[in-house]
């Protein structure tokens, strides 16, 4: 082997141990965080749920209490539904959906729906979007107040054919130079309104 | 000690600024200095990771070969990130969901390969930890005001969403400049971040033009009465 061979050799060597050591860094971070970043992401929806169907208000273990919908034609969505549910004492009390809109103005458009057993929303907060700043994303709880009007209604008020936005005949406000959002937005709840409507008992089965 | 570090503050915060001057890290910093808060965001979690990785590979940087130095300094800083982003997850849950979206790009910002390369392999940790804190510094200041400028003329506000970096009492930080206002989206789209930045490089060179000829100016009447 002369000195040139030898001395790639080497390098390969040393680029290999940098490898393993990087490596090792991340899964050891990982292996030390993993439980502790499960749990954080457990309270984090534990939290958004509650700020629709408030805690005082079940007492089932939400988290545990759910079923998977299939993609269905009714909600539109093309991946599986989580939908949570609260009960108190057994008794069903509301489930929130995890609703996907998926024609928002820059893709889908991720959100919680809470519905009473009643039919009437417990309220929707959008989770997870990528609408235009300033214009689009006032669907977001965090810049405007707009996704806070949906708590108390139902499908019944306003009537079906009022949920739209106002420019469509509808009862809802859009933003000047986003239409298409809040349409998207208002679709989407009234699908699930709609589907929790005609499988209300379905939805309430004890997990098999 | 100030001969060594004085000229490493200077370069990162004006002479050699990563976002002015080097014109690095172009991607995060177009897509979310949007508003102040965001460049205020991403300018923290990039210092952080500066100053880590300056300080590990300057640490490293007689065992890295000459020849494989590249591909180790990019796996050094992707670990150092990633890692950084599992431990802020974990323990600093509040701030991540804050900061945890700026992490990411952090990877895709040159910056840090550039100074890992140009100066942390080659100089003593102390040194290297210095400039890494900033250079971040540097981009910070530079995304801070591009936010500011992008969000005051795009919305008519400064420091809106002061609440999600400091907490509700922060909430009265923000300033609606323009009640009322139609806002002005270019500017708080890519290309208004192109434009916003074009004129800060510009107004640099404008200061740094007119500091050359006040110098000289000054040379010019040291010199002259000695030449009479």
């Amino acid at each position: 082997m002369n000195v040139i061979q030898r001395h790639i050799l080497t390098v390969g060597f040393v680029l290999a141990a940098f490898a393993i050591g990087a490596t090792s860094i991340v899964a050891l971070t990982e292996a030390n965080t993993r439980d502790k970043i499960i749990e954080n992401e457990r309270q984090t929806l534990l939290l958004a749920i509650n700020a629709l169907v408030d805690s005082s208000e079940y007492n089932n273990d939400i988290l545990t209490d759910i079923i998977t919908l299939p993609s269905t034609q009714l909600l539109a969505t093309k991946e599986n539904t989580t939908v949570y549910r609260a009960r108190k004492d057994n008794i069903p009390v509301a489930v929130v959906f995890t609703s996907i809109a998926p024609n928002g103005y820059s893709g889908k458009i991720a959100m919680l729906v809470g519905v009473y057993d009643s039919g009437n929303l417990a309220g929707v907060r959008v989770i997870k979007h990528k609408e235009t700043p300033g214009l689009g994303d006032k669907i977001d709880n965090k810049k405007t107040d707009w996704i806070l009007k949906f708590k108390g209604l139902s499908l019944v008020s306003p009537s079906e054919s009022k949920w739209t936005v106002k420019k469509d005949g509808g009862e809802f406000d859009q933003f000047t130079g986003a239409t298409i959002t809040p349409r998207a937005v208002i679709t989407a709840v009234k699908k699930s309104l709609q589907f929790f409507e005609q499988n209300s008992e379905e939805l309430f089965k004890e997990a098999t | 000690m100030n001969q060594i570090y004085g000229p490493i503050i200077r370069d990162g915060l004006w002479k050699n600024n990563p976002a002015l001057v080097q014109l690095l890290g172009l991607c995060p910093l177009l897509a979310v200095s949007n508003t102040s808060i965001n460049g205020l965001g991403l300018g923290l979690a990039t210092t952080l990771t500066l100053v880590f990785s300056n300080g590990l590979i300057s640490l490293l940087r007689k065992q890295i070969p000459d020849e494989a130095r590249l591909p180790v300094f990019v796996m050094i800083i992707a670990s150092i990130v990633t890692a950084i982003e599992l431990s802020m997850n974990a323990w600093f849950h509040e701030l991540y969901l804050i900061l945890g979206i700026f992490i990411p790009l952090i990877v895709t910002n040159c910056a840090i390969i550039g100074r890992a390369e140009a100066f942390a392999a080659r100089n003593p940790v102390g040194p290297s930890l210095v400039d890494g804190l900033m250079m971040g510094i540097g981009f910070t200041v530079v995304l801070v005001l591009l936010g500011a400028m992008r969000e005051l003329i795009g919305q008519g506000t400064i420091l809106t969403e002061a609440h999600l970096m400091f907490g509700e009492s922060a909430r009265h930080l923000t300033i609606i400049l323009f009640e009322e206002y139609r806002g002005f989206l270019i500017v708080l789209l890519p290309p208004g971040a192109f434009i916003g930045l074009g004129l800060i490089v510009a107004l640099k060179n404008v200061i740094d033009i007119r500091q050359k000829a006040k110098e000289a100016k000054l040379e010019l009447t040291v010199v002259s009465p000695a030449n009479a």
